[in-house]
């Protein structure tokens, strides 16, 4: 992968970041969401999240199955303010 | 063994900020330990919020003082990047007679401590906020200099700082016991063992814990408040719009996403830092008939944090009576983010033994038993 290849597709972040944030210290995907917001889109980090995991392992020498991994947050997908107001009854319905 | 001159438990921005201004004034030899990593508990689930609107002196004065030093954070600490800073102010609404009365006392005194806020009919404060409902509404009061900054940027940026002057920051590192020998502190975590004359209690929602290692009892409870943030859209909403009436608050981040939590009175006294369906469905609720156009904004994630409150909802700041050394910065009550650069500063000056920038006297543990205690009514 290039240093300029994309890795949160939400947020905008790049390899290049996330290679500079753990170059720094970042060990954990926790501190590297909260530094450089991968994994806070909409997406919720189901593109961004392995392939972190995977480029910290690779520069810190850990192995990928070890590494913590954020607490997933609800909601599973991104709901309009306006259905969870109206009880989950989507617009089309209301 | 680490020796150190000062050791301080908990890396939120609390934390971060003491261990900055000390070695800023040359005391250096510095050891911040966090029981994961920097932000992990009530910094990096705050709202992120600042503002001046308090209804005390000493808060007032806190928070004139701490937002003139978040206004040029970024230079003071060189920390390129930013704090991701807004200041279009904070609209609090007055929906009862005696909320207005509240208010205006406020005000008074915000007026007296040379801060510029004021009043605002409904009409004036859709002129502010277009799309605010203002059914019920009596009036408001607005603050253009209240805002926003990004805790996590806030946090690093002091960690940074603190680290580039000699400060060592150990995360993943749990206190487990503290033992009192003579004048000498020493801290056992799972990753080894600390010690250092001075201890500084800045564990937030885990400050009574770390208050009983040392066998004193702190007033300090964990109370669990939920928030959520949406996707980011373009910018409609300049102000952090703020009920006491509704218990929420709402404010459009420069990122674009609206943050947005509500208090709950009836929340336990726990630890608790999870989420809640009920509390998605009520804040939306509450959202979208306060501001309507949130109604088509997507919740992209919700979460919870938990207020460490006292019973006057103030910091406790200073030395324990009775435990020479042993410090607490703890009690914020929800306001810990927006007073961090003065918190750090009047507790390095405390333990330093030099004199303070603002009084802190009454934030000394002794108030409790005393009984001077000193309630702060604007707090959601």
């Amino acid at each position: 992968m290039e240093d300029k290849t994309i890795i949160c597709r939400c947020e905008d972040v790049t390899l290049e970041e996330i290679r500079k944030a753990i170059a720094e210290g970042a060990r954990t995907l926790d501190e590297i969401k909260r530094l450089k917001r991968c994994g806070m889109g909409p997406c919720q980090g189901r593109t961004c999240r392995p392939l972190i995991a995977g480029e910290i392992a690779r520069m810190t020498g850990q192995n990928p199955a070890e590494l913590a991994l954020p607490t997933f947050r609800p909601p599973v997908v991104p709901l309009k303010l306006g259905t969870l107001a109206r009880g989950g009854v989507p617009d089309e319905q209301a | 063994m680490n020796r150190h001159e000062v050791i301080i438990i908990g890396g939120g921005v609390t934390g971060c900020s003491i261990a900055y201004h000390l070695a800023e004034r040359g005391m250096r030899d510095v050891a911040v330990l966090e029981r994961a990593y920097l932000t992990s508990g009530a910094t990096g689930r705050c709202g992120a919020g600042f503002r001046h609107q308090w209804g005390t002196k000493t808060n007032c004065l806190l928070a004139r003082y701490a937002i003139a030093r978040l206004e040029h954070l970024a230079e003071e600490l060189d920390y390129p990047e930013g704090i991701e800073i807004k200041q279009e102010g904070y609209l609090l609404l007055a929906y009862t007679p005696k909320m207005e009365e509240q208010f205006k006392k406020n005000l008074a005194l915000q007026k007296s401590l040379g801060i510029d806020a004021r009043w605002v009919t409904p009409r004036e404060a859709r002129e502010i906020v277009p799309f605010l409902n203002t059914e019920g509404l009596l009036g408001a009061t607005f603050c253009p200099k209240d805002g926003h900054a990004n805790p996590f940027k806030v946090t690093d940026a002091y960690a940074r700082a603190a680290r580039r002057l000699g400060v060592k920051i150990h995360t993943y590192t749990e206190v487990r016991d503290i033992k009192i020998e003579g004048s000498l502190k020493t801290v056992i975590t799972n990753r080894g063992t600390f010690q250092a004359p001075v201890v500084v209690n800045a564990a937030g929602g885990h400050a009574a814990e770390i208050g009983r290692m040392v066998g004193v009892d702190l007033p300090i409870v964990p109370e669990r408040h939920q928030i959520l943030v949406t996707e980011p859209v373009e910018q409609v909403l300049g102000p952090m719009v703020m009920s006491f009436y509704h218990n929420l608050y709402c404010q459009q981040t420069p990122h674009g996403s609206f943050i947005m939590g509500l208090g709950d009175p009836n929340e336990p006294k726990e630890y608790n830092v999870r989420s809640s369906w009920q509390f998605l469905t009520q804040m939306a609720r509450k959202a979208v008939w306060l501001l309507p156009v949130l109604k088509n904004v997507r919740v992209v994630r919700q979460w919870a944090g938990v207020y460490d409150m006292s019973p006057d909802r103030q910091p406790v700041l200073g030395e324990v009576p009775g435990v020479p050394g042993f410090y607490v910065a703890a009690g914020f009550s929800g306001h810990g983010f927006m007073i961090a650069p003065m918190t750090g500063q009047l507790m390095a000056e405390v333990i330093l033994g030099l004199p303070t920038t603002l009084p802190v006297d009454m934030f000394s543990l002794s108030r409790f038993t005393t009984g001077e205690l000193f309630v702060e009514p604007s707090v959601v």
